[in-house]
């Protein structure tokens, strides 16, 4: 246990150490989309009929942040470590796949839950936010953060490089974060284009955090809680599967 | 008594190359054991697999008696091991490397160990240094110091002394010295032959992925090596008595081989008899270098 512990704790001190980068720049970008979209559409756009557009955005922003950087954290950390060759100093120990799963998953997670309360506290000012479902909230933070922890952890083992791990985060992750409904309801966009966001697991996440503030979503919250869950289930095998073989980390 | 390191028929293919062609060997405890090669020969790829950081294809090591597969947790308790590479974690300070590295092996509270192996490496002073700020022999202290933290039984140093200026070779050599008085298995891979002269009982050298020789280091430096016997003449020629011994001349140089030093009263005998005056003289005792190229060659 010590050192699943210590190397959780490693992988959290290492985000804070550079918490102006990590955290504080995130949530000014959460909060500059804010200032952009809300000026801009605040007046023009209500959604599901009662709510205003600038409270619609922020769980959206604050869900995109929080899966942002959980990718970020595990993704970056890794692919640091292999490229400058110190993941060798966690290869020798006795750690075993699953700790090394849970240490750099739970510390993206952790990452990802302070970035997403950063925006929600910095953007809270500006909006009336009502709390319809807490638990719906948390529970889509929570299962949000630790796919895309575990989706960094499988980009940051097969990346051999910065621009690999940088292509996949711009080609994959924004467009399935952009195309998810952060910024508008689906139900906004003509048919075909609505039918392809049902294949968007994103789109589940950020409409599921949604439900636990409004009490409204495009999807009922249990069928996005059990694609969500079923996601989860998917990546954390595949990620499992990738450690326990060693593949690209002992070869 | 269970082997410090069993290596039985390893092999590791990447592809069509074949880095390790079926190895054996067996490192006793207490054991300080060289393993020389040149470049590409398959030290590295050895010792990754006995570290668990690489996957034989073939055959299997066993630390303290612990396969480094099956039973990988016990086995990597039992071995710390010096990279070859200066690497290092640019976030943390020198202490928090040390302490990570014993945590993740499952040790708590051992900061009197910590600063007893900081201690002893020079590195006190640079204790809550970032680790980017260290020059490069300081790098490689810690180096030496994170396979130290959970005192493990056997140590790997991989090169330790490449690139590394005299003053901190000798330390290195003088701590790992006491490392191996103190009873750890020392497991040496360097390209500097007089230091596996120096430091090493016994070597092990490989080539193109086999193991080429393994033996006492006395041993083969009876076996190979004789003595180099060079001599400067008078008159540019040698006494037909000593044609046996010629190795190489240029001009009135003559490279001779002795087995052993009462040859060499032979040799004097021959040149007096044939009338000869030495203008210069230098004999070379037995190296390893002449041993290792030997066996190079003769594998080639």
């Amino acid at each position: 246990m010590t050192g699943f512990l210590t190397l959780f704790y490693k992988e959290l001190l290492r985000f804070w150490k550079v918490a102006f980068q990590t955290i504080a720049a995130p949530v000014l970008t959460a909060m500059l989309y804010l200032l952009i979209f809300a000026q801009v559409l605040e007046d023009h756009v209500l959604v599901y009929g009662t709510v205003r557009y600038t409270a619609f955005l922020v769980p959206g922003l604050v869900m995109m942040s929080v899966l942002q950087n959980a990718f970020a954290n595990s993704s970056s950390s890794l692919i640091q470590s292999k490229i400058t060759g110190n993941i060798i100093f966690m290869l020798l120990p006795p750690i075993s796949y699953i700790q090394f799963f849970g240490a750099y998953v739970l510390a993206s997670m952790a990452r990802a839950l302070v970035v997403g309360l950063g925006v929600l506290a910095a953007t809270a000012w500006f909006v009336e936010l009502s709390i319809a479902a807490p638990l719906w909230a948390i529970a889509f933070a929570l299962l949000g953060s630790a796919i895309l922890g575990s989706l960094g952890l499988i980009a940051g083992i097969w990346a051999d490089k910065f621009d690999q791990l940088a292509a996949f985060q711009n080609f994959v992750i924004m467009p399935l974060t952009f195309l998810s409904g952060v910024f508008y309801s689906i139900h906004s966009l003509p048919d075909f284009w609505q039918d392809l966001s049902g294949y968007n697991p994103i789109f589940y996440m950020i409409d599921g955090f949604r439900y636990g503030f409004f009490g409204v979503s495009d999807v009922p919250p249990a069928t996005s809680f059990a694609v969500v869950a079923g996601c989860f289930a998917i990546l954390a095998a595949a990620t499992l599967w990738l450690l326990r073989g060693g593949y690209k980390l002992r070869y | 008594m269970v082997p410090a390191i069993e290596v039985q028929n390893v092999e590791k293919r990447y592809g069509a190359l074949r880095a390790l062609a079926g190895v054996s060997l067996s490192i006793e405890p207490g054991e300080m054991f060289g393993l020389l090669g040149p470049n590409g020969a398959g030290k590295t790829t050895l010792i990754s697999i006995a570290a668990g950081l690489t996957r034989a294809s073939a055959g299997g090591v066993r630390v303290m008696g612990a396969d480094v597969v099956g039973e990988y947790r016990r086995a990597r308790r039992m071995l710390g091991v010096v990279p070859q590479e200066l690497v290092f974690d640019p976030f943390f300070t020198v202490r928090e490397t040390l302490r990570f590295q014993s945590g993740y092996f499952g040790l708590r509270d051992n900061g009197d160990w910590i600063d007893e192996v900081m201690h002893h490496l020079d590195l006190t002073s640079k204790a809550d240094a970032n680790m980017r700020t260290l020059s490069g022999g300081m790098k490689r202290r810690v180096l030496v110091a994170q396979a130290l933290v959970h005192k493990p039984p056997v140590i790997v140093l991989d090169e330790p002394t490449a690139g590394v200026d005299v003053e901190l070779r000798q330390a290195l050599w003088n701590f790992v010295r006491r490392l191996n008085r103190d009873g750890h298995t020392i497991v040496l891979t360097t390209h500097y032959l007089e230091e596996a002269e120096l430091l090493c009982t016994r070597i092990g050298m490989l080539k193109a992925g086999r193991l080429v020789a393994l033996d006492s280091t006395r041993n083969l430096l009876e076996t190979f090596s004789g003595l180099q016997l060079k001599l400067r003449l008078s008159r540019e020629s040698l006494p037909p008595a000593l044609e046996p011994r010629l190795v190489s001349r240029q001009g009135d140089r003559f490279n001779l081989r002795l087995d052993d030093y009462t040859e060499l009263e032979q040799v004097l005998v021959g040149l007096r008899e044939a009338g000869e005056a030495i203008l210069e003289f230098d004999l070379q005792p037995p190296d390893l270098e002449e041993v290792f190229v030997r066996i190079m060659n003769r594998h080639a």
